[in-house]
């Protein structure tokens, strides 16, 4: 895959901001402020927060595969080890403990 | 600023899937491929239709059908980027209209 | 692009904005915006795409080991290697199943779906309904495929909310040993490739 200029490696912990902003974002509802795991890195791409003002999408962003126990996003979850996993932008996570 | 109306992963509510399909009709298939065309000429990109279907107002965006919320993008997107107006659309419409007609 | 079909309403029922889509063709047409060539090339690109041609791929890449590694590792590289033009997807992911983990792909925010690959997606994965439970209940969603799946096994529900575009890679179904491809092809549902249902069975269940 492309290139990753972001910080966060697989494995690694992070939390999803909870931030609420107008524009084009990519970030669901139900998964910000929510906690889980770097599962893969993407690599850089286009920002669509920018390209969807007609704006050329620079810099770049990193994307990541982020991995949540299901049970931690919605509450009780019927099979324990259930996951939910977004393709989330490195702007909208930070490192947690 | 609130959850946006498309922004509906998780929202309780949500009732049991149709799994009913239907057939495009011509006005669903001219739309997708007038869409992809104006993709194909970087008229505009994926990422702004969205925007404007996010933009919508609300009630538009649920009553709507799929095909007609893509419609009504391409429209905003079009009439953005000055491309053409919506007069012109009203007026090329009209008489699309008259020639239509009741038979 | 013909106007007339004789199954087709009359145009002047048709609603407010499928009238309109007419008008902006003809305006864009009139002033060279698009062509009639490119609407016409779009009607048929779109018509080439079905999910027959992830079957081909799924059954490949159940009775050649080799070829399923390449198509993990690469899905690109192994759509042409199959001949199926994958270009229009800027990454593309396999989601592999196994006895003990299940994949599930929506797209919350929209309808995003492996189209240049797949072809249009079906009218419930783009429904509200859909978009709002396949996330919160995976495992509800799929019993009314139904699919019901034990407590031990993982589901691993995928929101494909930016560029990349998943599909299923189902799990072979029991008693195909020896099958052709092209016989496991016909087994691999759209539905499979979703990540809703398993493949459809060898043999129907009332004689396994």
């Amino acid at each position: 895959m492309n290139e990753a200029t972001g910080s966060f490696k697989p494995g690694d912990r992070v939390k999803v901001k909870f931030e609420d902003r107008p524009g084009h974002i990519r970030t669901p509802w139900y998964i910000r402020g929510k906690i889980g795991r770097i599962e893969r890195v993407y690599g850089d791409f286009l920002n669509p927060e920018m390209l969807a003002f007609g704006r050329d999408g620079l810099p770049k962003k990193t994307l990541y595969l982020v991995a949540f126990n299901h049970s931690d996003v919605f509450g009780k979850s019927a099979g324990t080890s259930d996951k939910v996993l977004v393709d989330i932008y490195d702007h909208w996570l930070e490192p947690t403990a | 600023m609130a959850r946006g109306h498309h922004d509906i992963g998780g929202l309780p509510g949500g009732g049991p899937i149709d799994q009913s399909r239907h057939e495009l009709s011509d006005w669903e298939i001219l739309a997708d491929a007038v869409n992809q065309a104006l993709g194909a000429r970087g008229v505009k990109r994926t990422d702004e239709m969205r925007r404007a279907r996010e933009e919508m107002d609300s009630s538009g965006y649920r009553d709507m059908t799929y095909y007609e919320r893509w419609i009504a993008s391409i429209e905003t997107i079009l009439v953005e980027k000055k491309i053409l107006t919506k007069d012109e659309i009203d007026r090329k419409l009209a008489e699309l209209d008259s020639k239509w007609g009741e038979p | 692009m013909s106007e007339d079909h004789g199954h087709e309403h009359p145009k002047h029922e048709l609603s407010y904005y499928a009238k309109r889509i007419y008008a902006i063709r003809d305006l864009l047409l009139e002033k060279g915006v698009i062509t009639e060539k490119d609407i016409q090339c779009q009607i048929e690109y779109q018509e080439a795409r079905s999910p027959a041609n992830g079957a081909k791929l799924i059954a490949r890449a159940w009775i050649d080991p080799v070829f399923k590694q390449r198509f993990i590792a690469d899905p690109k590289a192994a759509c042409a290697e199959m001949g199926i033009d994958a270009t229009a997807i800027n990454e593309f992911v396999v989601l592999e199943n196994t006895e003990k983990i299940r994949h599930m792909v929506v797209c919350t925010l929209c309808s995003c779906y492996p189209r240049p690959i797949l072809g249009r997606p079906p009218d419930w994965y783009k429904s509200f309904n859909y978009r709002q439970r396949a996330v919160a209940d995976p495992r509800g969603v799929m019993c009314e495929f139904g699919l019901e799946l034990p407590d031990d096994v993982e589901v691993r529900v995928h929101d494909s909310t930016a560029d990349i575009r998943y599909i299923v890679l189902p799990l072979r179904p029991r008693g195909t040993e020896g099958w052709s491809e092209k016989d496991l092809a016909k087994l691999v549902t759209r539905d499979s490739m979703i990540g809703v249902m398993n493949a459809l069975p060898a043999i129907p269940e009332e004689f396994q």
